[in-house]
Order: C-alpha cells, then sequence, then structure tokens
C-alpha cells in the first residue's frame, strides 16, 4: 500500500497521536517508542513509517542510531486550521448575535 | 460580543465530525427562526467579508435552500443545504452541498450531513450542530482543502475554507 503524505490520516489513530505526544518531550529511538506500548514491535515501525511520510516526524542519524524528533511546525499548521474552521463559526455567530438582539430589541 | 455565551468546537477524526455548540442570547423561536428563514439566514450565515443570498429556500421535509455566498471581489460560491427531517423548534438534519447557480449539486465534492438541536438554557438557548462526512476521506478532502490555503493570506483562506464548510 501507497503511504499516503496526510497528516490528517496520520492523526486520526490513536496508537500515532500517542507516539507525538512521547516525542514531543524529547527525541526517541524507534525503539525506545516502542518499549511504551503493548503492540509489536513491527506496528510501531509502520506508525513511525505513516508519521515521517506525512513529516510529522523526522529522523535523524545519531551515531549508530536514528532519533526521531517532532516536527512542531507540521502540528502547528493542523492547529491552524483548527483554528481557522473554529473562527469562521465564531465570527458568523457572532453576527447572529446581532441579529438576535436586533429583534430582540424590536419585539420590546 | 458576549464573551460569557457558551462555545464549544470539537474535530473529531474518529466519527468523522465536526460538533459545534453555541448558547445564544433570545428565545429557541427566535434562534430557530434565524436558522430556517432565508431572509434572516441571509443575514449571518456568512462571516464578513463574504455576503450570503438566498437564490430559492423551501424549508420542509425534502426540500432545500439554494444560496450562494459572495466574497467582496464578487466571486460566487453556490451551495445547496437539502432538508430530510425537520421537527419545528428542537431539530432538523439535512444534507450540505456546493451546487451551481442553477442549484445543481456538483459530484466532486464531499457532502457532509448537518443535524442540528435546539434546546432551551434557561432563558437562552442552545443549539448544537453536528457535522458529519460520510468516510474518513471525505472529511480529509475538506480538511486538505483547507490545508492547501494555509499559506496564502487570511482572507483568502476565509473564503476558501468557508466554501469547504458548506
Amino acid at each position: 500500500m501507497k503511504l499516503r503524505r496526510d497528516p490528517f490520516q496520520a492523526i486520526a489513530d490513536p496508537t500515532r497521536r500517542a507516539i507525538l505526544i512521547l516525542l514531543a518531550s524529547h527525541t526517541m529511538t524507534a525503539g525506545a517508542i516502542a518499549s511504551h506500548f503493548d503492540v509489536a514491535r513491527p506496528t510501531i515501525s509502520k506508525h513511525i513509517q505513516v508519521l515521517s511520510a506525512c513529516e510529522l516526524i523526522e529522523p535523524s542519524r545519531q551515531g549508530r542510531e536514528i532519533f526521531y524528533e517532532l516536527k512542531v511546525e507540521s502540528l502547528q499548521e493542523i492547529d491552524m486550521w483548527i483554528e481557522q474552521c473554529r473562527k469562521i463559526w465564531e465570527a458568523r455567530f457572532s453576527q447572529l448575535d446581532t441579529l438576535l438582539s436586533t429583534m430582540n430589541e424590536n419585539a420590546k | 460580543m458576549n464573551p460569557k455565551l457558551q462555545f464549544d468546537f470539537i474535530v473529531d477524526n474518529k466519527t468523522n465530525s465536526i460538533t459545534v455548540k453555541r448558547e445564544f442570547a433570545a428565545k429557541r423561536q427566535l434562534v430557530w427562526d434565524c436558522h430556517t428563514k432565508s431572509e434572516l439566514l441571509d443575514q449571518w450565515f456568512a462571516p464578513k467579508p463574504l455576503i450570503t443570498k438566498t437564490a430559492s429556500m423551501d424549508f420542509r421535509e425534502g426540500g432545500h435552500w439554494h444560496y450562494v455566498m459572495v466574497d467582496p471581489e464578487g466571486t460566487e460560491y453556490w451551495a445547496r443545504m437539502d432538508y430530510k427531517t425537520i421537527t419545528p423548534i428542537d431539530s432538523y438534519s439535512a444534507l450540505d452541498g456546493f451546487s451551481n447557480s442553477k442549484g445543481e449539486l456538483n459530484p466532486q465534492l464531499p457532502r457532509a450531513t448537518w443535524d442540528a438541536m435546539f434546546t432551551d438554557l434557561k432563558a437562552h438557548t442552545l443549539v448544537q450542530t453536528i457535522v458529519k462526512y460520510n468516510s474518513e476521506a471525505d472529511l480529509q478532502t475538506v480538511l486538505q482543502m483547507g490545508m492547501k490555503e494555509g499559506l496564502t493570506s487570511t482572507l483568502e483562506r476565509l473564503d476558501e475554507l468557508l466554501l469547504i464548510l458548506r
């Protein structure tokens, strides 16, 4: 299966979200990440691959080991979308507030 | 407006839905009218700087609201909301969609179901709207349309996202 470079697909999975939370504190090797989960190591590797393909995390070689790092700016992009979406509803509702208060006044 | 009015906004990837809960400082009948009468919807539905214009409104089960949102440059974003169930002043459900000026749906873009519930909150009204996509893929299409706009100006992004939300 071709891995899709879609951060929203990446964060739709609870294990992958947990991995992101782990990496938020510090960089980790795949082995260290896997040690936090009760699932098979290859499963975790697959999740790490998805997260890398979506550029939510980034591998970096340090000596003989590969450490994974959270790419904060990618997460911010997701955050920003949700924030924009929220703002639209906020703006829409604030207009409704104005309309309702005018209607309430007129009813008096 | 009033900062004390409750407002919750939740994106749930598991159910492919967006849940918006908002309190309004008015009686339920009035809030219901604002959501279901086109002359009132036209006054608030599209956030500034866009404006809403109704082409036709047939608010009954099986009927639809055909409207356009227009940006300051005059670009038109046509949409259609098909009403499925209506229980006056308690709830309604509908299926949204992008359309053209004739009201023909664009089959390429995902549609979402809207479930709106109106309840009393003392003298105020609480409206819960759940916008649910059919599949994770649909939600992603919509989310990605938003993502692509990530680097353009805020205004442009607003226009685009608006299109998405409808």
